[in-house]
């Protein structure tokens, strides 16, 4: 078995000679009663980048305004809306739902080796609940808008007059959307993992998405009751927030922030997850340290149950409870460095190739490190007393969710692209797209440590003189970043229209997603794949004429024995 | 190594591949089983599905409750006087009485569950309308002790008004229209659904009329638990209720008497005597203002005894509506040995409204 | 070929257990009503939410079929009661730990009278 012709002999391609999934079915009732996991993913994947549309516009007027010291053309009282909406957008319309409902619908099954997720209605359900909790959230801007910060702190968010109890209701819909994807996922992993699929043969970034499912789960009821308490204060007067009536302000904070910590971590796990399989596939090399990934992604989501104190350092918390979530957090971030350490150490003697998508993974590296060190500043209490409520908070959370997330999840959307629509983008406009997010991100949130160390208060529509160089220098960045990301979008709409036919397996990855035609079949795979270790690349060999990358059979031993290299091809 | 370029032996024909709408497909390789879903291998692994994403929902609504507990415990925790002093108002035999309905339920529940595994359609069918109808009677017990406490004026924190005498208000009556309306279109629906000779739509009406009914019963039975109780220790509910919000209502009186003399006596008298005098009255005044502040948290009891019960409730209407929906499959003979997991999820679903209400019980009635 | 006894896909309760357990859940109900009229003060919570506990075990293991069930299910409720406890336990600490430091609304500094 060592002739040319079984050397070269590729493996079959799932779905090759078929319809794929967006042209099985048309008509717009095809898709919005659609039970197919890859359409769901598709339609949130549309839904998402509008509402980051939306609040990256009220971030660029926020950042507008703040060109000056005083009002150039927003009052304070709009300011207040605007990074409340700001906020409030992002975190709940877009970066919780992002990678998972986004981009893990569309490959957890496929990814999996399985058709579909395990309740396809639910998951249907799940996209429809957080349309309506999107409605609400528009309905409350045009009612009257919110102004209490996207942490709805009481007493001024049970005393203002804006529409709170809408958004607040939006919050608790979208929480639904949240728990039903994570729900479903967990089940999927459980239950429906094919033959051969062990827990320790999954892929890394479903051990994210069951990670972050587990969190979802268990925090986001508390949000869901607290929102309920909310609206009941308002509406009802229970008293048991507002101190005029004997309630407990703080007792909020520790409602919210038990949701609202765990969160960040639904933020980030997704990501990590899919720039462990981004460096894996880039350095064309297994990825080191397997198991510790894994049981990271479990630790860090367990882990983060353990601190949510640390957002209520200056609240009135006692000391005994600030100094137990202090030590805490410094736990959090051993799983967070294990991680990366091991990302650095697959890279180290790869086969790095530095395409568009491993240009975001490494970005996400680098932003990420320093989102997480600027963490521990805030999560130490003394420093934490001058740096609560400053710009260094705000520059800490946008590294880690813009820098972070955000990133990561660009970086997944150029990786898993052509797989979800059969089209190649331009690599070289991609790269540039890349190139300028980077810098501009860099610009608008770096000068932001240094004004928030300064002393320039979070939410303040207007600031001192001393502060004005690196506001506008912020806002600058921000145009920056803002045009970088457009360019994005224009890359990938006109690959949409333009661009080259996808293979199955233009990055030469090894997990099954690559095994079916880029894009799927209706039904994902022909008949259920094999299963062998992930992050196999020995067998994975371009191929010019596919202009992508196949899988070859059967590696004959007699090359294995004399240590020829493999990759040689035709 | 994979060897894919060969289908294995045994794998079928891929399944239709058209269209988005495959709700449970008629998978080729699954026999004629028509509730099997298309992306699932066999029916254990479809039922051990369901059953771990309904536990993982039951896991959902457990943190959810667990805000309430929350609030509770940090409150009583707090004011542990004020809890005590709210005991008063509710009266334990009817928290008993729905407790033991709520159980009656669980074990019809349960053993629906077994009847649907068994293939039992009509056992199965009887137990689903009992559980709903003790549902309803919850309900109506609920009804009553809801509309006692606004004839008394026993509400929520900013409406915390108690009463020296309950003034009869058609609170009953007005909760009770829902039951009333449902009594009369159930009635209608089974009337039509007999006449068209429409067997399943007349069962499946009948079954909620009585389930409407059962309401009523739930009614009367909290309205005759407190006369039966009254006639055993001498004093009926209201009346134990009556002269509750009565020490209250003095109370507050008091307190509000005493800081008026307080202000009195600082506002007329000059120095010196005045002091004493003042110092003397701020004490009296420090322990009005505890019976005050005791009236507020007790406020805030009731503010966490309207939102749970409340909240669990809705929660026992919810689960009604889902059992209604079993109810009419069941009528269509989808439930047998082969299939029977929607049945025992919902089960499980109904299991958590006894449990949460097993822990509401004691913590809400039992304190005093 | 799938074998389409229920008794592949889960077990089925027998009668009799049925039955046993509502008994014992009366009896508990009937327990915890008796033992509340004894007062017996700082006891009381506790022994209460022992007997609640007890129930709700019986509920769980016997009418939830816990006992027969993929064990997995019962360590993914137990679990979830340990976030319980851990959101109660801190925020109850942390509560009761700063009490002293807090300020009466009646206070003339707070109200400004």
């Amino acid at each position: 078995m060592s002739d040319n012709a079984s050397r070269t002999a590729t493996a079959h391609v799932h779905g090759h000679s078929e319809e794929n999934y967006l042209e099985c079915a048309h008509g717009w009732k095809s898709w919005a009663f659609t039970l197919d996991h890859k359409r769901i993913g598709v339609m949130y994947l549309v839904a998402i980048l509008a509402s980051f549309l939306l609040g990256g516009v009220m971030a660029l007027v926020l950042r507008a305004e703040l060109f000056t010291p005083n009002k150039l053309f927003l009052s304070e009282d709009m300011y207040n809306q605007m990074f409340t909406l700001h906020g409030a957008v992002m975190t709940f319309l877009f970066l919780i739902p992002s990678i998972p409902a986004a981009l893990g619908n569309f490959i957890l099954p496929v990814m999996l080796g399985v058709k579909d997720v395990a309740f396809p209605r639910m998951n249907l359900a799940s996209f429809y609940l957080w349309v309506f909790g999107a409605i609400f959230f528009l309905l409350a801007i045009l009612l009257g808008g919110l102004d209490t910060g996207w942490t709805f702190y009481t007493p001024y968010s049970t005393t203002t007059n804006t529409a709170v109890i809408t958004a607040t209701l939006g919050v608790f819909i979208l929480g639904f959307s949240s728990i039903f994807t994570g729900l479903n996922f967990m089940v999927t992993i459980n239950t429906m993992r094919p033959a051969g699929m062990t827990w320790f043969r999954m892929p890394l970034f479903l051990w994210s998405l069951y990670a972050t499912s587990i969190i979802q789960i268990l925090a986001t009821p508390v949000l869901g009751i607290t929102g309920l308490l909310l609206v009941a204060e308002r509406a009802l007067g229970i008293g048991i927030f507002d101190p005029a009536r004997g309630g407990d302000p703080v007792l909020f904070q520790h409602f919210f922030w038990f949701y609202s910590h765990p969160a960040v971590y639904i933020m980030i796990l997704p990501a990590m997850g899919v720039v462990s399989e981004l460096v894996s596939t880039f350095s064309r090399k297994t990825i080191f340290g397997y198991r510790f990934i894994a049981y990271s992604s479990i630790a860090i989501a367990l882990l983060g149950f353990l601190v949510w104190g640390h957002h209520m350092f200056v609240s009135g918390q006692s000391a005994l409870a600030a100094t137990v979530f202090s030590a805490l957090t410094f736990t959090v971030s051993i799983p967070s460095a294990i991680k990366v350490f091991n990302w650095l150490s697959t890279m180290y003697k790869g086969a790095i190739s530095l395409e568009t998508p491993m240009c975001y993974a490494l970005s996400f590296i680098f932003l990420f490190g320093i989102g997480g060190l600027t963490g521990l500043y805030l999560g130490a209490l003394a420093t934490d007393v001058h740096l609560h409520d400053t710009y260094f908070v705000v520059a800490h959370f946008h590294y880690v969710m813009v820098g972070g997330t955000l990133i990561a999840f660009l970086g997944g959307l150029h990786y898993w692209w052509p797989k979800m629509f059969g089209r190649m983008y331009n690599e070289t406009w991609a790269r540039v797209a890349c190139l300028i997010i980077f810098v501009g991100f860099n610009a608008t949130f770096f000068p932001q440590f240094v004004l928030g160390s300064r002393g320039m208060p979070r939410r303040y529509a207007r600031y001192d003189g001393e502060f004005i160089f690196f506001h506008q220098f912020s806002t600058t960045g921000a145009m920056i970043l803002g045009c970088g990301l457009v360019l994005c979008a224009g890359v990938l709409v006109h690959s949409l229209l333009r661009g080259r036919k996808a293979p199955a397996n233009p990055w030469g990855g090894s997990t099954l997603e690559w095994k079916c035609s880029s894009p799927p079949p209706h039904h994902n795979f022909d008949w259920p794949p094999v299963v062998t270790e992930p992050y196999q690349y020995d067998h994975i060999v371009y191929d010019p004429e596919h202009q992508g990358y196949v899988e070859v059979e059967d590696i004959p031993e007699e090359d294995e024995v004399t240590g020829v290299p493999v990759e040689s091809h035709t | 190594m994979s060897t894919t370029t060969a289908p294995p032996p045994e794998a079928a024909p891929p399944e239709h591949s058209g269209g988005g709408n495959d709700d449970h497909g008629h998978g080729h390789d699954h026999g004629h089983d028509p509730f099997l879903a298309h992306h699932f291998g066999s029916a254990k692994q479809q039922f051990d599905a369901g059953k771990f994403g309904m536990w993982l929902f039951l896991v959902t609504e457990i943190l959810f409750f667990s805000g309430l507990f929350c609030a509770y415990a940090v409150y009583r925790s707090t004011h542990p006087e004020a809890f005590a002093n709210a005991d008063q108002y509710l009266d334990p035999m009817l928290g008993a009485a729905n407790t033991a309905v709520l159980i009656f339920s669980s074990l019809t529940m349960a053993w629906a569950v077994r009847a649907a595994q068994l293939g039992q359609q009509q056992l199965l069918v009887r137990l689903l309308t009992i559980t709903l109808s003790c549902a309803s009677i919850f309900l109506g017990v609920k009804a009553v002790e809801y509309s006692h406490k606004w004839d008394l004026g026993i509400l929520w924190s900013s409406m915390f008004n108690p009463q020296l005498h309950a003034h009869h208000s058609p609170a009953l009556l007005v909760m009770s229209i829902p039951a009333m309306l449902a009594v009369v279109a159930t009635a209608i629906l089974f009337g039509l659904g007999k006449s068209k000779q429409k067997p399943v739509q007349a069962k499946f009406w009948g079954c909620l009329l009585i389930t409407s009914a059962a309401y009523f019963g739930g009614v009367g039975l909290g309205l005759v638990v407190p006369i039966i109780e009254g006639a055993i220790t001498g004093e009926t509910a209201v009346e134990v209720a009556e002269h509750a919000a009565a020490t209250e209502h003095a109370a507050v009186e008091h307190a509000a008497a005493e800081n008026a003399a307080v202000k009195h006596a600082a506002d007329h008298t000059a120095d010196g005597a005045a002091t004493t005098a003042a110092t003397a009255g701020s004490v009296e005044a420090a322990a009005a203002e505890q019976v005050a502040i005791d009236m507020t948290y007790t406020g805030i009891f009731f503010s966490i005894y309207f939102v749970m019960t409340g909240l669990h409730g809705i929660h026992i209407l919810a689960g009604m509506g889902v059992i209604a929906w079993l109810l009419y499959r069941s009528l269509l003979g989808h439930f047998g040995p082969r299939y029977f997991g929607p049945v025992d999820f919902v089960g499980l679903y109904w299991h958590l409204v006894d449990l949460i209400w097993i822990y509401l019980f004691p913590l809400l009635y039992l304190i005093g | 070929m799938d074998s389409h006894d229920s008794h592949e896909i889960a077990h089925v309760m027998p009668l009799k257990v049925l039955f046993s357990i509502f008994g014992l859940l009366i009896f508990f109900t009937i327990l915890t009503v008796a033992i509340a009229e004894l007062h017996l003060g700082r006891w009381e919570i506790i022994i209460s939410m022992l007997i609640a506990t007890t129930k709700a075990s019986l509920v769980a293991v016997y009418f939830m079929h816990l006992r027969y069930d993929n064990p997995f299910n019962a360590m993914v409720f137990v679990f979830s009661l340990v976030f319980v406890a851990l959101f109660l336990g801190f925020t109850l600490v942390d509560v009761e730990q700063y009490q002293p430091d807090l300020i009466p609304v009646e206070d003339p500094i707070a109200t400004g009278s």
